[in-house]
């Protein structure tokens, strides 16, 4: 039974950093090059400009809900089995992610790479 | 790809695994917390080394922020997960940990999926028309205004 929640807590944050990855990526795709715009504006319409960007807020709630999802997914699992499935599958489900609402062009190059990234990432864990 | 883009790459890598490991630090001056005292958490904001932490993910928070308004998301990531292997290679050089084999093929596949996604392209997503659009409608609202 407490496996069962703690890969009900692995999904949920696979689920929320995945959301909130591609919406502060969205925001920020919005925003435009902060590197152009400091350069013209000033760092505080950087600022400003990001932090009235819907998505950028939205985003930033999903991470939070990701990072409780966390802390609970650690008082019910292991470090060793949340940690590292959490944050490997993470990888795919971002590259998948990214193709259908960003439409990055996440080619064989991309793919190879999440899939090694997830292998190492669990191999670094264990 | 210009060298201060890399740098911006440089610093998720290396303000991620610092303050994550200053905030480890911290924690442990506070002993565990449990789930029932989330009040302890509010109280960890005193530490300095959790300050210091705190300042350093907000730093990297910074940095990734920057990264994902000129590159795509699927090219910023891997960089994000170098920070596991630069926290082994700091165990292993800094404290004498021992790095299984295990952990070392880890840490080649890893680096070997970074370098993958490093060498081809940062941007592939059409939104960077609208960016040049938007820098574009920055340009003349300035000129307007002077």
């Amino acid at each position: 039974m407490k496996n069962l929640y703690a890969w009900a807590a692995i999904g949920l944050i696979i689920l929320a950093s995945t959301t909130g990855d591609i919406l502060l990526s969205h925001a920020m795709k919005r925003v435009g090059d902060v590197g152009e715009l400091w350069k013209r504006r000033g760092i505080l319409a950087v600022v400003a400009r990001v932090l009235t960007t819907p998505t950028f807020v939205v985003g930033l709630m999903a991470m939070g809900v990701a990072f409780y999802s966390l802390l609970f997914g650690l008082s019910w699992g292991n470090l060793s089995l949340v940690v590292p499935a959490s944050a490997s599958l993470t990888f795919v489900a971002n590259a998948v992610a990214a193709r259908i609402f960003l439409h990055e062009q996440v080619g064989r190059r991309r793919w190879i790479a999440a899939l090694l990234v997830a292998c190492g990432v669990v191999l670094m864990a264990v | 790809m210009t060298f201060r883009k890399y740098l911006v790459l440089a610093g998720i890598t290396v303000f991620s695994t610092a303050g994550d490991s200053l905030l480890a630090r911290g924690m442990k001056d506070l002993g565990g917390v449990s789930l029932h005292h989330l009040s302890g958490l509010l109280l960890a904001i005193l530490n300095p080394w959790v300050t210091a932490g705190i300042l350093l993910l907000l730093t990297f928070f910074a940095c990734y922020m920057s990264a994902l308004s000129w590159a795509d998301l699927t090219y910023v990531l891997p960089a994000t997960s170098l920070s596991y292997v630069l926290v082994a290679l700091i165990g292993h050089f800094r404290l004498h940990e021992e790095i299984s084999p295990a952990r070392w093929l880890g840490i080649a596949l890893i680096a070997a999926g970074v370098g993958f996604v490093a060498a081809g392209p940062s941007i592939t997503s059409s939104r960077q028309s609208r960016n040049s659009l938007n820098t574009a409608a920055d340009a003349l609202s300035q000129e307007v205004k002077l």
